[in-house]
């Protein structure tokens, strides 16, 4: 005997499409000025990336992964609480942004300062980039975890690549995630490659968000360079962490216009012409075409946000730039509550030497790797 | 006062500290209805409900990786990794998160969490049961590791493990968590972390041993007296591995002037091989000869039936304890 005990759906959703055109039936509750500031934070997110990629070309700031092509992920921050938590990966600059976090301390953290990953009332609730593939999907289940054991309503939003999703961690998240009933959202940007390997070397799963089925959880695919349709897709998916119902996996379909870092050369592996294809889905200018259909883009309106992000930018990098770097004693400041006795004596061997070593250090090249 | 054995010390510990401490939540493979294989935690769930003692999906990564979260968000968990062998599931979550989070948040998040595990050898248990992985631990930095000896110390280095604001790996040897009992105050106590305990005074060698290896350096001490009664050995159980309290050794050492380290894990960068090399750099004229390990051999663990040869034993301990003194 055979029977079908479970059959399973896979949605995909956009609200925009590249022409500026929306499903009004899925349009989420966002007044024009709101779609207004969506734009200037990927505007802004954008400005940043370009210029710290910049900056890195010039040896001011070491290895940097641009989001070039994934702005809307700003969406995803800016449609949460103060309360709510972040558990980010590392290509997740723009939410640091729509969270209003410290522009300064976004530039002084990729000069290698960890000064910039403390947490500030603005950022309050940020975790820093975390480079370690997946882990961070876990942290997120034990922030939501403990928030949900004090009755809180606070939901954490943990990010991951496609490639992430092959790691054992995402697939533990989910589970820990489903079991426990988390108000957990994992936004998976899937952005087609994981440095030269493509989407399809990750796995047979037809889609990214099926994966979420196994686990018992919600999930839908969505089209990651749709702000409109981030924003949407976020606002189901924390109406159901805030209510108990669960958590979300959301695979946001983009695409990295840029390499995986400034150490990465995309062309060695990737059909240039794949890049231009997605030129025409580029997150900004779909929102430029949806003013210009409602009649609301002028050019001097456009000019007044490039201009206004430039200024922002400009004093974030010129007062980072500044930023002399840690003294040698941050490298014990933070290790435990108090340091032991054999730190206690490494530090001041450290330190004693410092103005002897500090010479041998002082035109030290931003590079990196990987 | 009672006389209990470690597991009841153990499991005294957790329930008045749970009961002190709201934040407090157990988690992990089968802590909550069986109590944990072992049954330190026994009772507990039905004393704190399924939401402070809670049975996890099998899965050392999420649990490790959970705990962590939340930790940086309030609460104060106290994971038990089933077997210490296990832990190497997680061990990305141990050495790139949970000893690195407060240095890498510059001090926003720290992690007041405790991994229980039970740990070491000499039980004839299965295949990946019988591990003593403090040298991962200690080299993934940023964590501290204890490891009781006996029912009293476990009591005292849990609480106070508890109330650490930095995380600690507790190593419960699982040979003695069962095989003597000691006197265990029913009041709440704690023994400072990073200290030394020495066992024995003595004046002709010193010997650093801990968990199960602390019994057994008694033993050995005792039968190497009867044969030897002008020799007089120093033993210290150190508690902590790390932060390891190096200036109560060295104290020893320039008394004795002999070292012996005893350790059921491997010898190839085992605690011992620091301990030694510390020496080596702080105190090498103390010495009368050179330092002696006594550990487990640089071979995977054995299954069961070659165990006793494998671990250290009495036999090899007073074999060290020979050797040592033909130093004069």
């Amino acid at each position: 005997m055979k029977k079908t005990l479970a059959t399973f759906t896979v949605e995909y959703q956009q609200v925009m499409d590249e022409e500026g055109n929306v499903d009004q039936l899925l349009m989420p509750n966002l007044t024009e000025s709101q779609i207004k500031e969506l734009y200037h934070l990927m505007k802004l997110a954008r400005t940043f990336d370009e210029k710290l990629f910049l900056l890195q070309r010039s040896g001011k700031v070491g290895t940097y992964a641009q989001i070039k092509g994934q702005e809307a992920q700003v969406a995803t921050g800016y449609i949460l609480q103060k309360t709510d938590w972040i558990a980010p990966s590392f290509r997740e600059m723009g939410v640091y942004i729509a969270r209003g976090a410290d522009r300064v301390k976004i530039v002084q953290g990729w000069k290698g300062d960890v000064r910039a990953n403390e947490d500030d009332p603005k950022t309050a609730r940020s975790l820093p980039v975390a480079v370690p593939i997946a882990t961070q999907c876990l942290h997120a289940c034990g922030i939501a975890w403990a928030s949900k054991l004090r009755g809180e309503k606070d939901v954490c939003v943990t990010y991951i690549g496609d490639g992430g999703t092959s790691e054992g961690d995402f697939y533990e998240a989910l589970n820990f995630a489903g079991e426990l009933k988390l108000g957990v959202i994992i936004y998976c940007q899937n952005n087609q490659w994981a440095i030269s390997t493509p989407r399809t070397k990750q796995t047979a799963a037809q889609t990214i968000a099926q994966k979420a089925i196994a686990a018992g959880i919600n999930c839908i695919q969505i089209d990651g360079n749709d702000v409109i349709g981030v924003y949407k897709a976020m606002s189901d998916a924390i109406a159901r962490g805030r209510s108990g119902e669960g958590p979300t996996l959301i695979e946001a379909i983009t695409f990295r216009m840029g390499d995986h870092t400034t150490s990465d050369d995309a062309s060695k592996y990737r059909d240039p012409k794949l890049v231009e294809e997605w030129k025409i889905k580029d997150p900004l200018l779909r929102l430029e075409k949806y003013f210009k259909k409602i009649g609301t883009w002028s050019d001097d309106y456009g000019k007044f946000v490039v201009a206004e992000c430039e200024k922002e930018a400009e004093a974030a990098i010129t007062a980072a730039l500044a930023i002399a770097p840690p003294s040698p004693k941050n490298l014990f400041a933070h290790v435990y509550e108090t340091l032991p006795p054999d730190l206690v004596e490494e530090e001041a061997e450290v330190l004693s030497d410092v103005e002897t070593r500090k010479s041998l250090y002082a035109n030290t090249t931003k590079t990196g790797g990987a | 006062m009672t006389k209990m054995h470690m597991v009841g010390a153990l499991n005294q510990a957790l329930k008045q500290e749970m009961k002190a401490d709201k934040t407090i939540i157990l988690l992990g493979e089968d802590v909550g209805v069986d109590g944990g294989v072992f049954r330190v935690t026994e009772g507990l769930q039905a004393e704190f409900g399924a939401e402070r003692v809670v049975d996890t999906p099998l899965a050392e990564a999420g649990i490790i990786g959970t705990a962590t979260g939340l930790a940086i968000n309030g609460m104060k968990p106290i994971p038990e990794m089933q077997f210490s062998g296990f832990s190497y599931q997680a061990f990305h979550h141990f050495a790139q998160h949970m000893g690195e989070i407060r240095q890498r948040s510059n001090g926003t998040f720290h992690l007041p969490i405790v991994v229980r595990a039970p740990s070491a050898g000499g039980i004839h248990a299965l295949e990946h049961h019988s591990e003593s992985p403090e040298s991962f631990f200690i080299h993934a930095q940023g964590l501290k590791v204890v490891c009781p000896s006996g029912p009293y110390d476990a009591k005292g280095l849990l609480l106070a493990s508890i109330r650490s604001p930095d995380p600690v790996i507790f190593l419960e040897p699982k040979k003695i968590y069962r095989s003597f009992k000691e006197e265990v105050p029913e009041e709440q106590y704690v023994i400072e972390l990073g200290k030394a305990n020495i066992l024995r005074q003595g004046n002709d060698i010193t010997v650093v041993a801990w968990g199960a290896m602390v019994q057994l350096c008694l033993g050995a001490i005792d039968e190497f007296k009867t044969e030897n009664p002008n020799v007089s050995i120093e033993l210290i159980d150190p508690r902590t591995l790390w932060p390891f309290d190096f200036e109560t050794l060295y104290a020893s050492i320039k008394k004795t002037g002999r070292l012996i380290i005893v350790h059921e894990a491997p010898k190839a960068l085992g605690l011992g091989a620091e301990i030694s090399a510390r020496v080596n750099e702080k105190a090498i004229f103390s010495l009368k000869g050179p330092v002696i390990r006594v550990t487990g051999l640089d071979i995977p663990f054995p299954q069961y039936a070659l165990e006793e040869y494998y671990l250290p034993d009495s036999f090899r301990v007073k074999k060290a304890f020979r050797q040592s003194l033909e130093y004069k």
